[in-house]
């Protein structure tokens, strides 16, 4: 019964193909609108969290100033090296602690110059935000308690200023200071926000504040937490810590941040799944227009075959099977609608995903949710015409015209 | 004419296909009641070939509704086959329509744009015949009402007598006790409707199928074995073809 119902729903389709198809261009539009947001959406996030986790789900950072929401902070107090050694000292579990402070500088080598960030660091730096040199070396010790005037350069920062010379042992200037190259980073491309993460130039951190800053200040600290304890439990130590560390009185609020991997990925996606939500539901308006309108060719529909009920009924069709027919007939129709919005939607999908540059991610979840919405939807909108037409009189409506 | 009740039994009352007993029909509310129907009572016999005539507003569209199952009387009993129709559900009378009534309309009423062959199948989808038995017994149908060779024309591309033909092989198909014929030949010219009442009076001798037919015209009337008048709603006469005339 329910085989025959849907041959004879797609006949009847088929019949009035145009028709049929304008009815579900509706569902079609909303399934398609809501697949592509969520997709696109979700390869966007994914982006982003894939980057986020090749840092390492370990990564805490610690940054200066309040924390007022998503992106927001206070004129911050900077840390000191200080505070660097203290957790270091203090907390447990505590793979490798990096202090960073950064400028902005021109880097000059010969007749060539080339806009980078400059880091002053240690080693612990490499091996929090896991990166190893391609050549070279890593500082010394006594490099660094010194301030030795060196560097270590990025991919980016080595193609622009030496192009195919191998710059080991050469001099590049900083500002005013001359320093010598003793590594080269593993190239590592864009970041998820879009910035080159090989454009930089990594420096001992006691170099960067005699020779450029002047200043005894540590702009962030990276903690990296081993990997068999929790990030929350470090996190509140590293909290506890530096509140004494910087005389935090009890009731005042914190004027530093640590925030994990969870929160920054969280901030940086944040904006992606709002307009997503925002955009569903533009989608999910569309669909419910869509189901109306499937509502209104079903009740014209029933009109229309007012006789042909009427001869169904009288050849001994039962209430409930008159509904079935109808019922199934806008089913079929909606879940049409669904399985085009499915195709048009994964197609462009993929094109929009190349256009944005964010990886494609199929996500079955939504387009089996879609799926059902739609078929829902036709069930939803298509049971007041069917029970119209199972209520009808028989008599009435074989002498219909 | 007709072949019927010439050497059929006696025994009427085991034989009674269709039983009416004093119904009567009232349409409408208050002051604007119709009463279509004023104490019938009405019987058939198995292998029958009633033919009931009478003025629009007679009450007989009303009867035959009652009799098609697709009505219930306001007042009396309807007794189908031994079975009491006025207790009976909306999908229960469905269901005995299903099993022992064929309709042949004046307006054929037929599926648009359906091919004969599937407008004949419709009754065997409700009954849940598999499509092979299905198709068989459509094609049988259809050869019985002399279509064979036009089982894939849509009702469009038939004349009116081969839509009637297709109607009649789709009230047969399903090879009921009681065929109800509303007006068969009301759309047709003398030379159709020669060839439908023919094909009636085929089915009632060789399947024994009991015939009840509304109608018009005294000679369609005349292919019946029994010609029952209606007037104001009551039964004027009830003759019987052979003896009466």
């Amino acid at each position: 019964m329910l085989w025959n119902a849907i041959l004879l729903s797609l006949r009847e389709i088929k019949r009035n193909i145009l028709r049929s198809f304008l009815t579900i261009l509706g569902i079609v539009i909303g399934v398609g609108a809501v697949i592509v947001m969520v997709t696109v959406g979700g390869g966007a996030t994914a982006q982003v969290t894939e980057q986020i986790a090749s840092l390492g789900s370990n990564l805490l950072m610690v940054s200066p100033g309040k924390r007022m929401g998503p992106g927001q902070s206070t004129t911050p107090t900077p840390f000191k090296i200080g505070d660097v050694e203290a957790i270091a000292r203090n907390v447990s579990s505590v793979a490798a602690v990096a202090p960073m402070a950064t400028q902005s500088l021109m880097a000059i080598w010969g007749n060539e110059n080339w806009s980078t960030t400059v880091t002053g660091t240690d080693n612990e730096y490499f091996k929090v935000v896991k990166r190893s040199l391609q050549s070279g070396r890593l500082f010394t010790d006594s490099e660094l308690r010194a301030g030795a005037a060196i560097c270590i350069m990025g991919e980016t920062v080595r193609k622009k200023l030496f192009g195919g010379q191998n710059p080991l042992g050469e001099k590049i200037r900083l500002k005013k200071l001359s320093c010598e190259v003793i590594g080269i980073l593993e190239a590592k491309g864009q970041s998820s926000m879009g910035t080159d993460q090989d454009d930089l130039v990594v420096i001992p951190l006691r170099t960067l504040q005699r020779r450029l800053s002047g200043n005894q200040y540590v702009d962030l600290i990276q903690v990296s937490v081993r990997e068999d304890t929790s990030t929350e439990r470090v996190k509140a130590d590293i909290e506890r810590l530096m509140r004494e560390h910087r005389h935090i009185a009890e009731g005042n609020d914190d004027d530093f941040n640590v925030m994990d991997m969870k929160e920054i990925a969280a901030m940086l996606t944040g904006t992606t799944k709002t307009l997503t939500a925002l955009l569903g539901a533009v989608a999910a308006v569309s669909l419910l227009v869509g189901g109306i309108g499937i509502m209104n060719i079903m009740m014209v529909s029933v009109t229309e075959r007012t006789r042909e009920i009427g001869i169904r009924l009288a050849i001994g069709a039962l209430e409930r099977e008159v509904l079935l027919q109808f019922l199934v007939e806008a089913v079929v129709l909606s879940s049409l609608g669904g399985v085009i919005g499915i195709v048009l939607a994964i197609v462009s999908s993929v094109v929009l995903a190349g256009i944005l540059q964010v990886p494609f991610v199929f996500n079955l979840g939504i387009v089996v949710i879609a799926f059902l919405f739609s078929a829902a939807v036709g069930v939803i909108f298509g049971y007041f015409p069917a029970l119209k037409a199972a209520r009808m009189d028989p008599i009435e409506a074989l002498r219909h015209e | 004419m007709s072949c019927a009740d010439s050497e059929r039994t006696a025994d009427v009352s085991s034989r009674t296909v269709i039983s009416l007993k004093g119904v009567t029909k009232i349409y409408g509310k208050g002051q604007a009641i119709t009463e279509a129907l004023r104490g019938i009572d009405f019987l058939v016999t198995e292998g029958e070939f009633v033919a009931v005539m009478g003025p629009s507003g007679s009450g007989k569209s009303t009867c035959m509704n009652i009799l098609g199952l697709l009505d219930t009387p306001t007042v009396g009993t309807y007794t189908f086959k031994n079975i009491e129709i006025g207790r009976l559900s909306r999908n229960q009378r469905a269901l005995l329509r299903r099993h022992y009534l064929g309709f042949v309309f004046q307006g054929f009423n037929l599926l648009n744009r359906t091919s004969a062959l599937e407008n004949v199948e419709l009754p065997l989808i409700y009954r849940g015949f598999p499509a092979t038995v299905r198709r068989a017994s459509a094609l049988r149908s259809l050869e019985m009402v002399g279509l064979h060779g036009w089982e894939t024309h849509t009702p469009g591309e038939l004349s009116g007598g081969q839509q009637q033909r297709v109607a009649i092989a789709r009230a047969i198909v399903t090879e009921p006790a009681v065929l109800l014929a509303d007006e068969p030949t009301g759309n047709l010219d003398t030379i159709h409707s020669r060839e439908i009442m023919e094909l009636l009076i085929s089915l009632n001798c060789d399947q024994g199928i009991t015939v009840v037919m509304i109608t018009h015209e005294p000679e369609m009337a005349a292919y019946a074995s029994r010609v029952v008048h209606f007037r104001d709603g009551v039964v004027e006469s009830d003759v019987r073809n052979g003896r009466a005339s």
